[in-house]
């Protein structure tokens, strides 16, 4: 049970850090621009790729430098060429439009790069166990990842709160305006953070490719789960999305380690279920196939109860 | 964007035996359509025409019509097909006997009752939230499709026999062609509804609560209210068309729930166009044809139909049926010839741009899987070596050349555009 229990934790870490990476992006440019970036996790995705790409000509360390500025300057081109034309039309038809890029990069990734998983692999050097607990070995490669989140966290966090640039984007995301009048150039500050945003959306793309796969639908079962951690989080808030991102990777890893089902506790206060009746489905369903349902399910709740989400003082 | 408006008022507002030889010559054309495209490969994608352009039309209901966009709509369409199949073999088991034709009715009902439940709690704000919501229920549906596998049977689905319902006139669908006409008949039937249904008060307030929540409600109508109504009205239909299409197929997988079902469906609207009642059909039809015919040239068609797709959303945000709307006055006003020279000067630059755009694409997808040794790609009559450089830089010219040349046309274009739609001066204008 403490193995369970400590290795959940240790996964849901390095998972919930690495949605972290993605929604910290998201959620500025959510909260700046009022536009639900469909394309994030494809950007994740084409990080991924492109850093494969790199890594096979000159090795995984260039990679993890190039992929993201390259992956940074593809979003920041979207959000001057695509983006910034769209707006005229309203939020709906940006929503829409960042749907049809995604779907768009999908296409591309395939077109390029072919429908198969890709062998995309950690460095030598990380590939070796960091300590064995209890039979259970965590790899070196999650403690990089874990150490680049966290580096990427204070980072972001620093700039935002303590620099400049930091207190422009704080001004633009409330009052746009306003900044304009006093001379700063805020499309540029948009694209900037359009930029930024979509480097560390390559960047967690490069670092979650060798251990979550590289292949045509990564962006397609992570983008939506992104959606989920900024509203849970409250937009525009970092340490929303931080908690969010926690929250959410602990609840499901450790989802998946619960083998049990509502079934079991009927079992146990003693009531006999027949298996065979048609609703049987509803009481032999164990909490780890219910796994995936559970963030959506939050989703939906909160938007519900709480359309400011945990930290957010702003409704969607 | 007044003229659309116009044009549709001058439309409707036409007397009742024109409003009414619309849809006779719809049936009529629904009727005649085999005897031209008579071969079996025709009748399926008639069928499946038919289907997406209820499950469009239902989906604009929302889109268009109400305001809300949806990312999660394939629910109440999936639902319909699961219920209605279930329905369907509990007929074939001999427990009650119904003739076949009724089985919408089951997908309808299932469509309304969950349009209903989910509803009731996504409907208080439309905009962000309410995506996010259909996003969430979707995917919630969809996740639970591959895990309650009783109901839905996971990844391999739940089949059917059509041919066992109670045959209705010794008929008993065993032929696509019978089938055909159900979904024929269906499909007037349920596009009639929801064109009734866009000009009751219900229908017209939906449109007033899309354009000003705030002063429908001052007026003194609920928006969430109006908005629940459309929605629920909205999944009813839905929930025949995943009938028709579990009729039509006799099995349904989780697929008809999924993400990509209700992605699928935005786009045909929006490429159809969602101002106008009648876009959707424009776009499902469109999106078949491009399904079905296109994927029989190239692999890649899903890329071509997502580049189309962007740029409508960049180009022409109110689709094909606008850009056709947009001419109707200019039509009237005995303009279009006006309007010819300056589209061929555009045109025939976008077209050489597309051109070189497809060539590059298809040349992409060729190196990206030959096999060894393979070099040579036929593209429009013509051999290309890809090993070389020539192909790449002549289509890759022809793309950014034409782009530039395109777009260098447009603001000289736009301004005749607007000349030719000025009507002010004329004094044909109100």
């Amino acid at each position: 049970m403490a193995e369970l229990i400590i290795f959940s934790l240790l996964n849901g870490l390095v998972y919930g850090l690495l949605l972290f990476m993605l929604s910290s992006g998201l959620t500025l440019i959510f909260s700046m621009m009022g536009v639900l970036n469909f394309a994030h996790a494809s950007i994740y995705m084409l990080g991924a790729y492109l850093a494969y790409s790199i890594s096979s000509v000159v090795g995984y360390w260039p990679g993890l430098i190039i992929a993201p500025v390259i992956a940074g300057i593809f979003g920041a081109l979207v959000e001057r060429y695509g983006l910034r034309n769209v707006h005229k039309f309203g939020h709906v038809a940006e929503l829409i439009f960042t749907f049809g890029l995604a779907f768009l990069i999908e296409e591309f990734v395939q077109l390029l790069w072919g429908k198969q998983n890709l062998d995309y692999r950690e460095p030598e050097i990380l590939a070796v166990p960091l300590f064995t607990l209890f039979d259970s070995t965590f790899p070196a490669y999650k403690a990089f990842m874990l150490l680049v989140s966290v580096g990427i966290f204070v980072a972001l966090l620093i700039v935002l709160t303590r620099s400049r640039v930091g207190l422009i984007i704080n001004a633009a995301i409330t009052h746009p305006n306003m900044v304009g009048m006093l001379g700063h150039n805020v499309p540029l500050v948009f694209m900037g953070v359009f930029g930024v945003g979509s480097a560390l959306a390559g960047l967690a793309g490069v670092i979650a490719g060798p251990v979550l796969g590289t292949f045509p639908g990564m962006a397609v079962a992570l983008g939506p789960i992104v959606f989920v951690v900024i509203v849970i989080g409250g937009l525009g808030s970092l340490i929303g999305a931080f908690v969010a991102s926690l929250l959410i990777g602990f609840l499901q890893t450790f989802a998946v380690a619960i083998d049990y089902s509502f079934g079991d506790l009927f079992t146990f206060i003693g009531m006999t279920l027949d298996s065979q009746s048609a609703i049987s489905d509803l009481y032999t369903v164990t909490i780890a196939q219910l796994g995936p349902i559970l963030p959506y399910l939050l989703l939906v709740l909160m938007l519900i109860f709480r359309p400011t989400g945990l930290f957010g003082t702003r409704e969607v | 964007m007044s003229n659309v408006a116009s044009a549709m008022s001058t439309s409707a507002n036409g007397s009742i035996v024109r409003r009414n030889a619309v849809w006779l010559i719809a049936i009529l054309v629904v009727i005649g359509l085999p005897f031209i495209f008579s071969g079996g490969v025709a009748i399926a994608v008639l069928n499946q025409m038919g289907i997406a352009i209820i499950f469009t039309l239902a989906y604009n209901m929302m889109l268009g019509q109400g305001g809300m966009l949806s990312f999660g709509h394939a629910v109440y369409f999936g639902l319909g097909g699961y219920f209605a199949i279930h329905f369907l073999n509990i007929m074939s088991s001999g427990s009650f006997v119904l003739p076949l034709i009724f089985v919408p009715i089951a997908g309808a009902v299932a469509g309304l009752a969950f349009g209903m439940l989910f509803g009731s709690f996504s409907t208080n704000r439309a905009g962000t939230v309410f995506a996010m919501i259909s996003l969430g229920i979707g995917e919630m549906i969809a996740s639970s499709s591959l895990i309650f596998t009783k109901f839905s049977g996971g990844e391999e689905g739940i089949t059917a026999d059509r041919t066992e319902a109670m045959p209705l006139f010794g008929l008993n669908f065993a032929q696509e062609i019978q089938v055909y006409y159900m979904i024929g008949g269906w499909m007037i039937l349920a596009t009639w509804l929801m064109y009734r249904f866009s000009r009751t008060p219900v229908g017209r307030l939906a449109n007033a609560v899309r354009d000003n929540p705030e002063r429908a409600e001052f007026v003194g109508y609920s928006q969430k209210h109006v908005r629940f109504m459309s929605f629920a009205i909205s999944g009813m239909f839905a929930g025949v068309a995943g009938a028709l299409f579990a009729v039509n197929y006799e099995i349904v997988t989780e697929e008809t729930v999924n993400a990509l079902t209700s992605g699928v469906v935005l786009l045909q609207a929006y490429i159809g166009g969602i101002g106008l009642f009648f876009g959707p059909i424009v776009g499902a039809v469109v999106f078949t044809l491009l399904q079905t015919l296109l994927s029989n040239y190239t692999e890649i068609w899903a890329l071509y139909v997502g580049i189309v797709f962007v740029a409508t959303v960049m180009y022409a945000p109110f689709g094909l049926s606008g850009l056709i709307a947009m001419h109707v006055p200019v039509l009237q006003a005995g303009r279009l010839g006006s309007l010819l020279m300056p589209y061929v000067k555009i045109g025939v630059p976008a077209v050489v741009c597309g051109l070189g755009l497809i060539g590059l694409m298809e040349l992409f997808h060729f190196t990206g899987d030959r096999a060894v040794g393979e070099s040579e790609k036929e593209l429009f009559g013509y051999v290309f070596n890809v090993d070389t450089a020539t192909p790449w830089v002549l289509f890759g010219v022809l793309m950014v050349g034409g782009f530039i040349l395109a777009k260098r046309m447009g603001p000289a274009v736009f301004e005749i555009w607007q000349e030719a739609t000025n009507f002010d001066n004329s004094g044909d204008n109100k």
